[in-house]
C-alpha cells in the first residue's frame, strides 16, 4: 500500500461520502472502504482499471475526469480526491474548480516538481528530469501542466481556495507544510498532499 | 414477388405451426395487471425457463430480461428451435453467468411467441387468435407480469438482473417500478427511451409486415399462414442494425456468394445479401408476425423519464440496487452516449452505479455474440456481488 493512500485516510472522517476522481485500480478506495466505512465511488480513464475495479466489486465508471465530473450533482460528496493527476488535465483550474464544486473538500495530491533531484536533473544535467514519481520521458508523458507545492499554494491563494492543511511526503516520512516551511519543505518533499476546501 | 422466387426450397421448411408449445414451462398469472392502455387482464399464461438450482438462502437468483426476438430460452438448446439458446456465450455451466452456481431465470415476454400471452394466443372470447384484437402492451406491463413469476418461485430478492436492448430496457423499467427487487443490475446497451433513428428503423420492420398481402390486417392465422416475406425483410432490416459498419465491412466486404462473378441478376451475388436472406427466412420459422408489431410497439413508446414527468432522475430514486451499465463502442443503435445518460441519471439520484465501455467493432450484437472483455466484466460484477449480498444477508 502506498504511504500517500495511508496519509490521506488518515485524514479522512469515518463514514462519509466520497468520489476518487482517478481511482486507478481501486486501492485506495479499498483502503477506504474497509478502514474507514467510507461509501467509496470511483472515476477512472483506462479501461482494463475500471474492469479490475467492477471485479473487486467497487463502484467505478469509467471516463474521463475533465468532461465527465459535470455529471456529479453540487456537494454530493463529502470528499473528493484527485491523486496525482491535476498535472496531467488541459485545464487543471476548471477541473480543480469542479471538484470543490462536487465535493465539500477535496484532497489533491502531487508529484512535487520542486523536490531536489528534480531541480538537479536539470540544473546539472540538463535534462528533464526522470524520477520514481515522475516516471516519463519528456515525450512520452502525460504530465501537460506540472508544478512544485509553492506553485500550487499560491495558485490557490491566487483563486481563493481555502487551504485546510498541507501535508509534504517524502518516502514514509510526513511532515505538515506552512507557510513558514514551504521553502525547504518544498525543497525536500516528494509529494505535496492539499486538503483544500 | 421477388423474394419468394429466390427461396422456393424454404418455403416447405415453414415448421413455426408445427412447434409444440404446449409442453414449455408456463404459469397462470392470475393477479389481475392494469395494463398501460387501461384494459385489466388476468388468467394468463406467462411462459419461462430457468437453469441451474436455487440455494436454499434463495440468494442466487439471476433474472434475465430478453430483447426484441428472443425467448425464454437462454442458454442450451432451444427445445423448440433446436438451435443453441439466444445468450449461450454468457449462460451455462462454467460461463460468465455461471449456472453451477447461479439460479438463472428467463421468461418469454408477453406479447412474444413462445408461449406466453400474445397476439397468436387464442383469445377466449372468440376462441380465434388475438391478432390485432391483442392489447398494446409496453415494456412497463412485460415487467409487472414477470414479477408475478419471481413472486411464484418465491424469490423475494435476487442476487442480479440483466439484459441487452430491450432486454435492458425492461431493466431499467423494474428497477424503477419495484426498487427492492434485485440486489444488482447490469443494463446492457440500452436506454430510457427510443431515439427518432430507433423508432424509424422499427417503423420500416413494422411497414415491411404490413405490406406483405398475406398479413392481411393481422388476420393470417386464421388462415394458417405467416406473411412471411414481410417478416424477413424486418428482421434483415434487423440485422443491418445490429452489426457496425466496421464488422459488415471486414465480414462481407464485397465478397460475391459462391462465385467467380456477377450473374447480372437479382439473386443474392453478394454475401452479404445472402447473409441477410438467410436470417430472415431462418427468422420465419420461428418468430410471429404480429408479436413484431407488438413488441417494436412497446419498445418505441418506452419512456421513462415520461412516467415521471420528465425527470428521469425521479425514476431511480430509493435505489440500493448495485448498478453496472455496459455499452460497446461501435453500437450505434444504442449508442455509449444514450448508456452514459442512465449513467448520469443515476449517479444524480445518488444510485450506486458503475460503467463501462467495451471496445469492439461487432456493434450492438457485442453481447450476444463471444465478446470476452464484456464476458469478463459481467463475470467479475457478478461473482463480486454475490459475495456482498451474501454478507449483507448476514448483517
Amino acid at each position: 500500500m502506498k504511504k500517500e493512500f495511508k496519509v490521506i485516510a488518515e485524514l479522512l472522517p469515518k463514514n462519509i461520502r466520497v468520489l476518487d476522481v482517478g481511482c486507478g485500480d481501486g486501492s485506495l478506495m479499498n483502503l477506504l472502504i474497509n478502514e474507514k466505512n467510507i461509501e467509496a465511488r470511483g472515476l477512472e480513464i483506462r479501461e482494463e482499471h475500471v474492469k479490475k475495479c467492477i471485479s473487486k466489486g467497487l463502484s467505478v465508471i469509467e471516463g474521463d475526469a475533465e468532461t465527465e465530473i459535470n455529471q456529479f450533482p453540487d456537494q454530493s460528496f463529502d470528499y473528493v480526491i484527485l491523486s496525482q493527476t491535476l498535472q496531467a488535465f488541459y485545464s487543471p483550474e476548471k477541473v480543480l474548480k469542479d471538484l470543490l464544486r462536487v465535493g465539500k473538500s477535496v484532497i489533491v495530491s502531487i508529484p512535487n516538481f520542486g523536490y531536489w533531484k528534480v531541480r538537479t536533473s536539470l540544473l546539472f544535467f540538463g535534462k528533464m528530469p526522470v524520477t520514481r514519481t515522475l516516471p516519463y520521458s519528456w515525450h512520452d508523458t502525460p504530465n501537460l501542466h506540472m508544478c512544485s507545492i509553492k506553485d500550487l499554494f499560491y495558485f490557490c491563494r491566487e483563486k481563493n481556495i481555502k487551504i485546510n492543511k498541507i501535508i509534504g511526503l517524502n518516502e514514509n516520512k510526513t511532515s505538515e507544510i506552512k507557510k513558514n516551511n514551504l521553502e525547504i519543505k518544498n525543497l525536500f518533499s516528494k509529494i505535496g498532499i492539499f486538503l483544500l476546501s | 414477388m421477388q423474394l419468394n422466387r429466390v427461396l422456393p426450397g424454404l418455403a416447405g421448411l415453414f415448421f413455426y405451426m408445427n412447434y409444440k408449445l404446449e409442453n414449455v414451462k408456463k404459469i397462470n398469472v392470475t393477479r389481475p395487471l392494469l395494463l398501460d392502455c387501461k384494459q385489466t387482464v388476468s388468467n394468463f399464461p406467462l411462459a419461462y425457463e430457468t437453469y441451474g438450482k436455487l440455494n436454499k438462502n434463495k440468494n442466487n437468483a439471476i433474472l434475465v430480461f430478453h430483447a426484441l426476438t428472443g425467448d425464454q430460452f437462454v442458454s442450451g438448446t432451444n427445445p423448440i428451435t433446436k438451435k443453441d439458446g439466444w445468450w449461450v456465450t454468457a449462460v451455462g455451466p462454467g460461463k460468465a453467468i455461471d449456472t453451477n452456481k447461479y439460479f438463472v431465470i428467463c421468461a418469454n415476454v408477453i406479447g412474444g411467441c413462445m408461449g406466453s400471452w400474445g397476439p397468436k394466443e387464442i383469445n377466449k372470447k372468440t376462441n380465434e387468435p388475438y391478432g390485432l384484437n391483442f392489447p398494446v402492451i409496453t415494456i412497463r406491463d412485460m415487467v409487472k407480469a414477470q414479477e408475478s413469476l419471481l413472486d411464484h418461485l418465491g424469490i423475494e430478492k435476487l442476487l442480479c438482473a440483466t439484459g441487452g436492448s430491450m432486454g435492458g430496457m425492461q431493466l431499467l423499467q423494474f428497477c424503477s417500478t419495484f426498487p427492492n427487487r434485485t440486489f444488482s443490475a447490469i443494463p446492457i446497451a440500452c436506454s430510457t427511451s427510443h431515439s427518432a433513428q430507433n423508432i424509424a428503423l422499427n417503423e420500416l420492420a413494422r411497414q415491411a409486415i404490413m405490406a406483405d398481402p398475406s398479413w392481411d390486417n393481422g388476420e393470417y392465422l386464421k388462415k394458417n399462414i405467416q406473411p412471411k416475406n414481410g417478416l424477413a425483410v424486418a428482421r434483415m432490416v434487423g440485422h443491418i442494425s445490429y452489426l457496425s459498419e466496421k464488422g459488415m465491412q471486414e465480414k462481407f466486404g464485397r465478397k460475391l456468394q459462391e462465385k467467380a462473378d456477377y450473374e447480372f441478376s437479382f439473386n443474392a451475388d453478394f454475401q452479404v445479401e445472402s447473409y441477410l436472406r438467410h436470417q430472415g427466412y431462418t427468422f420465419v420459422e420461428r418468430f410471429d408476425a404480429n408479436s413484431i408489431l407488438y413488441i417494436t410497439r412497446a419498445m418505441d413508446y418506452f419512456d421513462l423519464s415520461k412516467q415521471f414527468k420528465g425527470g428521469l432522475v425521479e425514476a431511480f430514486k430509493k435505489q440500493n440496487t448495485k448498478f453496472l451499465v455496459i455499452s460497446f463502442s461501435s453500437d450505434w443503435l444504442y449508442t455509449t452516449k444514450e448508456n452514459k445518460d442512465i449513467v448520469i441519471a443515476l449517479n444524480s439520484a445518488g444510485a450506486n452505479v458503475s460503467f463501462a465501455e467495451i471496445k469492439t467493432d461487432k456493434g450492438h450484437d457485442s453481447f450476444l455474440v463471444n465478446e470476452p472483455e464484456f464476458l469478463k466484466t459481467i463475470k467479475g460484477f457478478i461473482d463480486s456481488m454475490q459475495i456482498k449480498f451474501e454478507n449483507e444477508k448476514r448483517i
